[in-house]
């Protein structure tokens, strides 16, 4: 880089070869879940045709398929119904632990961090091995709740986490200035947190809903009759054709591209302070 | 209401809560490790560690997760520098890159075996370049490698994006500063990463391996899409002891053996990276 004209050149071959990178890595994520798409909107045949052509047909017959084979919408159902329920219980038991860790100072204040920590070092799934003996005993076993409750398991962490980031960046001198002017504790968290935090809190409400929609293993155990659609695919893997394997892995797909795409601008943010 | 009872009030739920599904089910599990019909026992773990399956099982375990976690802290650590210099188009390239972290391990999988399978992507792309006449089964046991390479490259395709916010988050809390100084003093841009963005995203590199690590041995259900039973891993025999042999004293044995190898790897890796007090940002 001695002179002024190599060092141009240098710089724009280097602004060539950033951008191509980022195009490349683009293409490394997009292009297959478009080839999965390409499966997905094909005719059975042409899924299991050869050679296959990488533009799709818009034949819905797959989908079709998918939507009439026994078990499965049930198990779309299910599937929405665990969701639902781990999000709600994830962030009514999560959220107060989140406000009480970013707003008080008490004793044992670092065990129950250490608690929290603790859980994001174990493999969590396995532990639904043990819970299918404890819900046949209190009746739970193969239910949408029980399966929800180890969801919530799996998805507290994060909700205690994330919703202690998000209090904290909420001035504790707002809530102050709330209580001057005749707030109480709870009357002040209703009109000046509640509606600075909802947005935050939505996001990691839709994060607990994708940890349990893409949940595999404890759903699997945990659900024999009222399988979600993960242990139901998974079930079926050896069995169903490939295209009702497409068309279901499709369906897994969407939900996740729309909630990321919802959650986008809050997954660093709930990452930032998350992860200290 | 007092306020010193304040906090405990709220975090009862939680602390409820994993008391009854977090350590109560780990002791149970424990517990059914060491015992069967007859009292305490160690026959459940004898009758895992001969079984022909387990030391292969471990053995594929962890070779994937030594070809998986390093590619994608690579890429992880490759991505976060090129998205923090970026000034436009950040949020859409942030978004494409960070899709993965929605999709589901089974997904992914399948997604994996759309290219791979007889009749799939690959085949076809080499058979219209000429590379072969007839499509050959790719995922099948005369090419092992094969399938390692195709489930380690749907595990690289679908957890880097968790890695990669955890160190986007990281690198947006270094201050400017450091960056402008570096660059006063003439230091190249690989020194700068080498110097100071590597050297203070420690605590973010800390959170990012013990996941990605941790979920690297929870490997079950990418390798169950594209491998089937070619290709045994420690979660999946865990599952086939638990459904196909109803055996929950060897399934909770394997699950005590993954849990203790995600936690003796979670220490060495907070060792590894430890954050000296005062050092931190």
């Amino acid at each position: 880089m001695s002179t002024s004209l190599s060092n141009t050149s240098t710089v724009r071959a280097g602004r060539w070869v950033y951008g191509a990178s980022v195009a490349l890595l683009c293409a490394w994520v997009l292009v297959p879940i478009y080839l999965l798409l390409v499966n997905t909107l094909s005719s059975p045949a042409a899924v299991s045709g050869f050679p296959k052509s990488f533009v799709p047909e818009f034949d819905t017959a797959s989908l079709e398929f998918f939507a009439g084979f026994s078990g499965m919408v049930s198990a779309l159902i299910n599937s929405i119904y665990v969701a639902a329920i781990t999000m709600v219980l994830s962030i009514v038991i999560g959220a107060p632990a989140g406000y009480a860790l970013s707003r008080f100072d008490f004793k044992g204040k670092e065990l129950f961090r250490l608690l929290i920590l603790l859980t994001r070092a174990f493999p969590l799934p396995l532990l639904a091995l043990p819970l299918t003996v404890m819900f046949i005993q209190v009746g739970l076993d193969d239910t949408i709740f029980g399966l929800a409750l180890v969801h919530t398991t799996l998805a507290i962490p994060f909700a205690v986490l994330i919703t202690f980031s998000l209090f904290s960046g909420i001035p504790v001198e707002l809530e102050e200035a709330s209580w001057t002017l005749g707030c109480t504790r709870l009357t002040g968290f209703r009109y000046v947190v509640l509606p600075l935090i909802l947005p935050g809190i939505t996001a990691s409400a839709i994060f607990a809903f994708v940890i349990s929609w893409n949940e595999v293993f404890a759903a699997a155990v945990l659900t024999i009759e009222n399988r979600t659609l993960t242990a139901f695919l998974l079930q079926n893997l050896d069995t169903s054709p490939l295209h009702l394997k497409f068309a279901g892995g499709f369906i897994l797909v969407v939900p996740a591209l729309v909630f990321i795409f919802a959650v986008r601008k809050y997954l660093f943010a709930m990452w930032g302070i998350a992860n200290r | 209401m007092n306020s010193n009872r304040l906090p405990y009030l709220l975090i009862l739920p939680v602390t409820l809560f994993l008391c009854l599904f977090f350590l109560y089910p780990f002791f149970q599990v424990a517990g059914q490790a060491f015992t069967n019909d007859q009292g305490l026992t160690l026959a459940n773990f004898e009758r895992v560690f001969s079984d022909w399956k387990f030391p292969i099982s471990l053995k594929n375990t962890l070779l994937l997760a030594a070809a998986v976690v390093p590619v994608q802290l690579a890429l992880a650590l490759l991505m976060a520098t090129m998205v923090n210099r970026m000034k436009k188009g950040r949020d859409i390239v942030l978004y494409i890159w960070t899709i993965p972290l929605g999709i589901s391990d089974l997904a992914a999988g399948i997604i994996w075996l759309a290219i791979f399978e007889q009749s799939g992507f690959l085949n076809s792309m080499m058979h219209s370049l000429g590379m072969i006449d007839r499509p050959t089964s790719l995922l099948s046991y005369k090419s092992m490698g094969m399938v390692f390479l195709a489930i380690a490259l749907a595990e690289i395709w679908r957890a880097t994006a968790i890695m990669l916010v955890i160190l986007v988050a990281g690198i947006g809390l270094i201050p400017k500063e450091y960056y402008e100084a570096a660059e006063v003093f003439g230091a190249s841009p690989w020194k700068r990463f080498t110097r100071i963005t590597l050297p203070l995203l420690r605590p973010s590199l800390q959170t990012a391996l013990v996941l990605r690590v941790i979920l690297a041995f929870e490997i079950f259900a990418v390798v169950a899409a594209l491998g089937g039973t070619l290709f045994p891993v420690l979660m999946g025999e865990t599952y086939s002891y638990q459904f196909d042999l109803l055996d929950s004293g060897s399934a909770a044995a394997i699950a005590l053996v993954i849990l203790g190898i995600s936690i003796a790897f979670t220490l060495v890796i907070l060792r590894a990276l430890r954050v000296p007090k005062g050092a931190q940002i």
